[in-house]
C-alpha cells in the first residue's frame, strides 16, 4: 500500500527573479515584475521589493502570498523596535530579524526566497541572502528566484573580487560604481529574460545610498 | 474629600452611590504636572510641563508617540501612563497589520476606556492613576480626547489636566472658538501660552516643557528643544501677550528675556 499523497498544496510558486549588489557606498536591489502561476501570467506589474526601514530593502521571489505575509510581520516588528529604541533598525539588525522570523516557521515555512539589501551602520553597501528557513549570510552580491541559476554564474564572472569562489572573497563589496552596477543588473535581467519563462515584463531597480532611495524602471521582453 | 468606611475597595459602593477609589485615582491625575491639548480642523498640539525631581535627574517622559497619526500626553502616575501607551501602540500595530490602514482615534479611546473600566470592577485590581490626552488624525479629521481613570472619555476642542490646569483651562476657554480654523503655528503658540499660565509666573523655557504636533501631512512628532525655544523667544521678544490683563507685565518680560540670554536653558526656580 503506497503512501497517500495530498491532492492540494498550501504553496504555489509565482516565479520571478531578484538580484542585489552591494557597493562601497550604495546598494542596488532589483527584481522583475512578472507574477505567474504554472504556465500562466497573473500580472505583468507586481512589485516584489519593499522598503522595510530607512536603510533596508527586501526583495523576495517565491510564493507571493507568503512574501506579503512575511513583509507585514517585519513591518509590524520594525514599528515595535522604533517605539522601544527610538530609532530605525540598522540593516544588519533587520537581517537577523528576518532570519529569526523565517526560522520561527521552520515546520511550515514561508515559501519566500529573500535578498535583503541596504547600507550598514558605516554607510557601506550590504547584501544578505537567505534560504526559505532563515539560513543567511552577508555577501557582496546575490540572486534568488527562477532566474538565479542563469544570473549567479554571470555575476561570479563579472564581479570577480567579491565572489566567494575565490574563497575567501577578496573584497567585501564590489569596486564598481553605482551606474556600472545598475548597468550590470540590467544586463543580468535582459539575459535571464531570454531563457527563463518566468522572468520578464518589467525590471524594477531600487538604489539606496547616502542621499536616500530612488527607483528606476526598464521594460523587458513580454514573451 | 476625607477618609471614610467605603473607600477601602474599588468594589465597594458608598451609600451616596460613589466609588471612592475611582475618585481618588482621579485625584492622582490632578496631582501630576500639567498636560494640555488643543486641536484645529487639521492639527492637534499636545504640550506638557516637564518637572524633574532634582536638577541632577532627567525629565519624566510625558508625551508618547502611539502611531504616525496618534500621540498621547499624560498626567498622574507616569508609570501607568507608560504601560497604557504600550497597550495603545500594540493596538495600533495590530490594527494596521490586519486592515492595512490606521486605527481611527475614536476606536482607540473606546478600547482604552474599556480597559480602564475593568479596573474599576475587579476587587484584585486598582484603577489606573493617569489621565490621558489622546490627540490624533483619522478620516473624520483631527480629534482630541481625554481618558479618565474612571473609564470615561470625552472629546474636546481643547483641554488641560494636572496641577494648575485651571489656569490653562481659563485661557483656553477664552480662545477656543478661534482654534478650529487656526493655523498650525498659531495653534502651537496658543499651546505655549496656555502652558505658561500653569507655570504661575515661573519663566517658560524649552527645558521645562515638551510640545508635540500631529496634523494633515505631518506625522506625530515631538518638537526639539531648539525649535521650542525659538518659538518662545519669538513671542516673548515681540512682547506679545495673550490677554489685556497682562499688558503691564509685557515690557518686563521682554527685557528680562534679553538680559537672561545666556542662561536661557536653566529654569530659574525662585522668581
Amino acid at each position: 500500500m503506497t503512501k497517500q499523497h495530498a491532492n492540494w498544496s498550501p504553496y504555489d510558486n509565482n516565479g520571478g527573479t531578484v538580484v542585489a549588489i552591494a557597493g562601497a557606498d550604495y546598494c542596488v536591489i532589483a527584481s522583475d515584475t512578472r507574477m505567474s502561476t504554472g504556465y500562466s501570467i497573473l500580472t505583468r506589474d507586481y512589485s516584489k521589493i519593499i522598503q522595510l526601514a530607512d536603510k533596508s530593502v527586501m526583495a523576495s521571489s517565491g510564493f507571493q502570498a507568503d512574501v506579503r505575509a512575511l513583509q507585514k510581520v517585519l513591518e509590524a516588528r520594525h514599528l515595535i523596535y522604533q517605539h522601544q529604541h527610538n530609532k530605525q533598525m540598522s540593516c544588519p539588525a533587520m537581517a537577523q530579524l528576518l532570519s529569526n522570523t523565517l526560522y520561527f516557521k521552520r515546520f511550515f515555512p514561508y515559501y519566500a526566497f529573500n535578498v535583503l539589501g541596504g547600507l550598514d551602520s558605516e554607510g557601506k553597501g550590504c547584501v544578505f541572502t537567505y534560504d526559505a528557513v532563515g539560513s543567511y549570510e552577508r555577501v557582496g552580491y546575490s540572486s534568488q528566484g527562477s532566474g538565479s541559476t542563469l544570473i549567479t554564474p554571470y555575476l561570479d564572472n563579472q564581479l570577480k573580487s567579491p565572489s566567494p569562489l575565490l574563497l575567501p572573497a577578496k573584497d567585501a563589496v564590489t569596486p564598481l560604481s553605482e551606474s556600472e552596477a545598475i548597468d550590470l543588473v540590467k544586463t543580468c535581467f535582459v539575459s535571464a529574460t531570454e531563457r527563463d519563462i518566468y522572468t520578464g515584463d518589467k525590471l524594477e531597480i531600487v538604489i539606496l545610498n547616502a542621499s536616500g532611495i530612488r527607483r528606476d524602471y526598464m521594460e523587458l521582453r513580454k514573451d | 474629600m476625607f477618609r471614610n468606611q467605603y473607600d477601602t475597595d474599588v468594589t465597594t459602593w458608598s451609600p451616596a452611590g460613589r466609588l471612592f477609589q475611582v475618585e481618588y485615582a482621579m485625584e492622582a491625575v490632578k496631582q501630576g504636572s500639567a498636560a494640555i491639548g488643543l486641536r484645529s480642523k487639521t492639527h492637534v498640539v499636545l504640550a506638557c510641563v516637564n518637572k524633574s525631581t532634582s536638577e541632577l535627574s532627567s525629565h519624566q517622559k510625558k508625551i508618547f508617540k502611539v502611531d504616525d497619526h496618534i500621540g498621547v500626553s499624560i498626567a498622574g502616575l507616569t508609570a501607568d501612563g507608560r504601560v497604557l501607551s504600550r497597550y495603545m501602540r500594540n493596538e495600533c500595530i495590530n490594527y494596521s497589520y490586519t486592515y492595512e490602514s490606521p486605527l481611527p482615534v475614536g476606536r482607540l479611546v473606546v478600547q482604552l476606556a474599556d480597559k480602564a473600566q475593568v479596573c474599576t470592577q475587579r476587587s484584585w485590581k486598582r484603577p489606573y492613576g493617569v489621565g490621558l490626552l489622546v490627540g490624533g488624525l483619522d478620516e473624520s479629521g483631527a480629534h482630541l480626547y481625554y481618558n479618565c481613570p474612571s473609564g470615561n472619555y470625552f472629546e474636546y476642542q481643547a483641554f488641560a489636566i494636572g496641577s494648575r490646569s485651571q489656569a490653562a483651562k481659563t485661557y483656553l476657554e477664552r480662545k477656543f472658538e478661534t482654534f478650529t480654523d487656526s493655523s498650525r503655528d498659531n495653534l502651537v503658540k496658543d499651546a505655549l501660552f496656555a502652558l505658561r499660565e500653569t507655570l504661575q509666573g515661573e519663566r517658560l523655557t524649552s527645558s521645562v516643557c515638551t510640545i508635540a504636533v500631529v496634523g494633515v501631512g505631518e506625522a506625530f512628532h515631538i518638537l526639539d528643544q531648539e525649535t521650542v525655544q525659538g518659538l518662545i523667544n519669538e513671542f516673548e521678544i515681540v512682547g506679545e501677550e495673550p490677554a489685556p490683563a497682562d499688558e503691564t507685565a509685557a515690557p518686563d518680560q521682554g527685557s528680562s528675556a534679553a538680559a537672561q540670554g545666556p542662561s536661557e536653558d536653566v529654569a530659574p526656580m525662585d522668581i
